[in-house]
């Protein structure tokens, strides 16, 4: 079981070795001088609260009731629940944001894992490409869709000449495998030099004396991928995985913009029908419905993967950056 | 920079240099697919429209133009980068001016009540901005405000606060209790102390935080898209949505649109790479 020591001898090992040490006799000395009263944080917390968290209780609030947007809300009791549990077009979209999840993950995790653990070299030309790689990150969501719905044009985009190279018929947003799959691609060619980074800096904590331990035990390449690298960074593909999944639950832009949830109702995922439901057809207390369920869904699912892969466990996270 | 045992180099490497081959042509094909759609992008935009629709899109454009560009500069999108520009340069005011002190107090104070409020926040990473658009729809409409450039920077400056104070306490957390000390004796009270000390040396923390908090207002979409309804108001990002329908056939015009939403971004980016990649990789770095 190396894994389960594995945060220990990163906090032991890695760059922690600063304040550290320093820190906790002076946490005895409560009343030290020159130490700021909570109250400093009460600002940043009001507001915060105000447009963060009031609101989230607020959509909980609104998903009891019926509200078209201009009169006031009132209270259904559990009407829009019953009716989203009902709704076969929730229920597509459910299935369609789950396979969209899964989708992206599958493509983002390992594509992004080999190129962060590429990437942590030291060589110049890593550094280089790296920023190149970079490149999509910059771009808003929107452009991106724009971007990519005009390279996606049958009539005269890219893939009219690329796809049939390798079998793509260029109509590809008007199937409907091919939009969610389009879709999936799209999220991860932007976001896909997040993770890298992360899997980079995940990379680079793994202390050298291993894979020189493995080193002289024999292991070759492939081996310190599998027995060194993959069981250091856990915690790393936890954190890029509960991202993944939270990002891809929340995928709405790229939406709105290439498909419009089409062709029918084949990428209408989650968000996208929440929007459609709520600032569409003006049913802004089913749309709150809609969005409860989509955080609670989103928040039990990372809190699922932080306790699986007893992430938890860890405290004080980013020491030692 | 940590630099390396030299004696420990050999060993280390030379396994890596193995397995090479393999990561590089991966790297290259994953470069394809990264640049290949930003080339076309170029492309496109300095192609002239009746050719645009005839050509190969991955031939260079036989006869490069910038009209695209003059007809975009012409379609109002000035009116669109200042009002985007208003709504970064505030989201990043706002967020600084409230997450430092949030921060300092989260690494100063070890009471029960700033554990709390860091709590807070922790959890704050987890509301997805999709969630409250309904609820943040009634209370900016009730705060008189739908329709302004406040009713996008507010919420998105709230939405880049969570990883703010996150970034900014790890920043302060590498700061020495002597120094404190030392300026304690020196009979400093706490805001010289967080002025003197603590936000010159979490620099770094606070720039990668501005430049992020600036990217994500840049960049924000759905806030503006719910909350805001008029032309005079409308920012970068929903000015190409709309765009795309009125340019109709006129793709060329469009990705010149793309191309000059992102200018400043790129530029931002090449003076302050390091401070973005970093705070990234610090994410995952646990």
């Amino acid at each position: 079981m190396t894994t389960v020591t594995t945060p220990l001898e990163k906090q032991r090992t890695g760059a922690a070795a600063g304040p550290r040490p320093r820190r906790r006799p002076a946490a005895g000395r409560r009343r030290a001088p020159g130490r700021p009263s909570a109250a400093w944080a009460l600002p940043g917390l009001v507001f915060f609260a105000l447009f963060a968290v009031v609101p989230m209780g607020l959509a909980v609030y609104l998903s009891f009731t019926s509200w078209d947007g201009l009169t006031s809300p009132t209270p259904v009791g559990f009407d829009n629940w019953t009716r989203l549990f009902g709704d076969p077009e929730f229920l597509q979209a459910a299935r369609l944001s789950a396979l969209l999840t899964v989708i992206s993950w599958l493509f983002q995790t390992p594509v992004a894992l080999l190129l962060g653990v590429w990437a942590a070299g030291r060589q110049r030309n890593r550094a280089v490409l790296s920023a190149v790689f970079f490149l999509p990150l910059l771009l808003s969501t929107t452009a991106i869709s724009v971007l990519f719905h005009a390279l996606l044009d049958p009539n005269f985009g890219v893939v009219k000449e690329i796809g049939p190279w390798f079998g793509i018929d260029p109509n590809i947003l008007g199937s409907s495998t091919g939009a969610l799959l389009t879709i999936a691609f799209v999220g991860g060619w932007q976001f896909m030099p997040f993770h890298t980074l992360i899997y980079q800096g995940g990379m680079r904590q793994i202390p050298q004396v291993l894979y020189q331990a493995a080193a002289i035990d024999g292991a070759g390449p492939v081996r310190q991928f599998f027995s060194i690298t993959l069981p250091q960074l856990r915690n790393t593909i936890t954190t890029s995985s509960v991202l993944m999944v939270v990002g891809s639950l929340t995928y709405f832009d790229t939406v709105l913009i290439m498909t419009k949830g089409g062709p029918g109702t084949d990428t209408t995922i989650v968000p996208y029908l929440m929007y459609r439901a709520g600032f569409q057809s003006y049913d802004l207390g089913y749309a709150s419905a809609v969005a409860t369920a989509l955080v609670v869904v989103a928040t039990g699912l990372s809190l699922l993967m932080v306790r699986f892969s007893g992430f938890g466990a860890m405290r004080s996270t980013r020491e030692g950056m | 920079m940590s630099a390396h045992p030299t004696a420990a180099r050999p060993a280390a490497r030379r396994p890596r240099r193995l397995g090479n081959p393999l990561a590089g042509a991966g790297a290259l094909v994953w470069l394809v697919v990264v640049l290949l759609p930003l080339y076309t992008l170029i492309s496109s935009s300095l192609t002239r429209q009746d050719q645009a629709l005839s050509g190969n899109p991955l031939a260079p454009p036989a006869d490069p133009t910038l009209d695209n560009y003059g007809f975009v500069l012409d379609s109002g999108f000035l009116t669109l980068m200042g009002n985007t520009a208003v709504v970064a340069v505030a989201t990043v005011a706002l967020v600084l001016v409230l997450s430092v002190p949030v921060a300092y107090v989260a690494v100063r104070t070890r009471s029960a009540a700033s554990m709390a409020v860091f709590r807070t926040f922790l959890l704050g990473v987890a509301i997805p901005a999709q969630a409250v658009v309904v609820p943040l729809y009634l209370l900016i409409a009730k705060m008189g405000m739908y329709d302004t450039l406040l009713a996008v920077i507010l919420p998105t400056a709230a939405f880049a606060m969570p990883v703010a104070v996150l970034v900014l306490t790890s920043a302060m957390r590498d700061i020495s209790e002597e120094l404190y000390e030392a300026m304690a004796l020196d009979g400093a009270r706490p805001l010289r102390m967080l002025w003197q000390l603590t936000v010159p040396m979490s620099r770094a923390g606070i720039s990668t935080v501005g430049i992020f908090s600036a990217l994500q207002a840049w960049n924000g979409f759905l806030f503006p898209l719910i909350l805001t309804q008029s032309e005079e108001q409308r920012v970068l990002t929903l000015g190409l949505f709309t765009f795309m329908g009125q340019f109709g056939l006129n793709v060329p015009a469009l990705l010149a649109a793309v191309v000059l939403s992102v200018v400043p971004v790129f530029t931002v980016y090449l003076f302050a790479r390091r401070a973005l990649t970093n705070g990234l990789m610090g994410v995952g770095g646990k």
